[in-house]
């Protein structure tokens, strides 16, 4: 299982804990179509809508690495993978 | 006994304040959703308990929320706004060309007459619908199928459909505003739509023969009177009498006539009300004193209403979506500041108080009149 961690408000809009696990294949678009089907209220909320494309302001880290630019395809690190380390779903810092 | 509740969207959340009629003692509720931007939420009038909220933030997008129990409880419903067809492009501010893109629901108008029912105006400009509670979303295409989008740009707060007037005597004529298009309407349900922009004039841009261009800020209509139809412009208040055919000013003696908001009063059609603000640089009133400023006779004549509002050292704003009336015996008035302050007038106006006064920026104000 793939443990991933979400940022406070997107836990709130899936009435979810803030770590969850989910049965999927260790890549970013697995995961997040996983998650998508498990709590449909986070649909659009990571990706866009339309293009598919990670958000602007949502970034992924894992092993302390900004995965953020990886191909969505690319395989996660197998820490990730095997459920030592969680996915890291952030909110970036963005403002004033 | 009646009630109202107020339904209030703001930078940080939704808050509700209801009171009996008696409009005295103020319950408020919230924040609902907090750290989100919430652009508006309605009630529907055929169940006041039916409401929407548009949930949007930079980081997360747009999330659609419904509640069935008049805001206890609420449940995320859909949120895919997919343009129809190719999706165009329109003007940018230097002139371009840019794709249409989705970012945000302003405004949610429910039918009349099904809860189930919703218009949403969105940015960029585009009119979509929902007949099955918002789990999903259909673009009104015919709306920029019209041919002028490649002529539209966006106002300083975004290419946004702002205002949606549904004629409560004909489903078919919708009247529509975009900043800075201007205004369409149609005429068979939605299927065909035009600009009716006709006497408006903005300074420098666009020329007077031009059909689309002009920054409309906001439009007011009394349900008995469809046909008559009042707007802040970004500069300028207008009324037409024909359903948005022709346009004339009625800013007469105001002490400026930009501003965002225009409410009618619930019964009386030639009562309006404005909040003039200094002007499109000075996003603040006239002399630091925020004044309302209401007609009796359907605009020119405008007297100030200050009582109970700050009359020094006043620097905030009302946005265009942030005043609303009640339906009670004696028309209420309501708007909410950037300030965070939300007042209130059970007397049409005459006198004023706060009913919330540190909420976060308000974006829009909606009032349900409960029975």
């Amino acid at each position: 299982m793939i443990r991933v961690v979400l940022p406070a408000h997107l836990c709130a809009l899936a009435r979810c804990e803030k770590q969850i696990e989910v049965d999927a294949e260790p890549t970013q678009r697995a995961v997040l179509d996983a998650l998508e089907a498990r709590y449909p209220a986070l649909c659009g909320t990571l990706r866009d809508r339309a293009s598919g494309q990670r958000r602007a302001f949502i970034r992924f880290f894992a092993c302390e690495e900004d995965l953020s630019h990886e191909s969505p395809d690319a395989p996660l690190p197998d820490e990730v993978a095997s459920g030592k380390e969680p996915l890291l779903v952030i909110g970036a810092m963005a403002g004033g | 006994m009646a009630a109202v509740r107020v339904l209030v969207g703001t930078r940080k959340g939704a808050f509700m304040l209801t009171s009996d009629e008696r409009r005295t003692d103020w319950q408020v509720s919230g924040p609902h959703f907090p750290g989100w931007e919430i652009y508006h939420v309605a009630g529907s009038p055929a169940d006041p308990d039916r409401l929407y909220a548009s949930q949007c933030s930079g980081w997360f997008g747009q999330v659609m929320q419904r509640s069935n129990d008049g805001g206890q409880t609420w449940d995320a419903v859909g949120n895919d706004f997919a343009y129809a067809g190719v999706p165009g492009e329109h003007q940018w501010y230097d002139g371009s060309l840019r794709p249409w893109e989705f970012t945000r629901v302003w405004h949610l108008e429910p039918a009349p007459d099904d809860p189930d029912t919703v218009f949403a105006g969105v940015q960029d400009a585009a009119l979509f619908k929902t007949t099955d509670g918002g789990k999903s979303w259909e673009e009104v295409r015919g709306l920029r199928e019209h041919g002028s989008g490649p002529k539209w740009q966006p106002g300083a707060g975004g290419m946004c459909l702002h205002t949606i007037l549904l004629d409560p005597n004909n489903a078919k004529r919708i009247v529509v505003a975009i900043s800075a298009a201007g205004v369409f309407r149609t005429d068979d349900g939605g299927e065909t739509w035009r600009p009716v922009n006709k006497g408006l004039l903005s300074q420098g841009i666009p020329s007077p023969a031009d059909e689309v261009g002009h920054c409309v800020h906001n439009l007011a209509m009394h349900p008995t009177r469809p046909d008559t139809i009042f707007m802040q412009k970004h500069w300028d208040v207008m009324r037409s009498d024909d359903g948005a055919e022709n346009w004339t000013e009625i800013s007469g003696n105001l002490p400026t006539d930009f501003g965002f908001p225009i409410a009618v009063h619930s019964h009386e059609p030639e009562t309006v009300y404005v909040v003039p603000i200094t002007s499109d640089s000075h996003h603040f009133p006239p002399e630091g004193k925020l004044r309302v400023y209401r007609s009796r006779s359907g605009g020119n004549d405008w007297e100030p209403l200050t009582d109970g509002l700050p009359q020094q050292n006043c620097y905030v704003d009302v946005l265009r979506d942030a005043m609303a009336v009640d339906t009670l015996a004696e028309c209420g008035v309501y708007f909410g500041t950037t300030g965070g302050q939300v007042y209130a007038s059970k007397d049409s106006g005459d006198h004023w108080a706060p009913i919330a006064e540190t909420l976060p920026p308000v974006l829009s104000v909606e009032v349900q009149t409960l029975s």
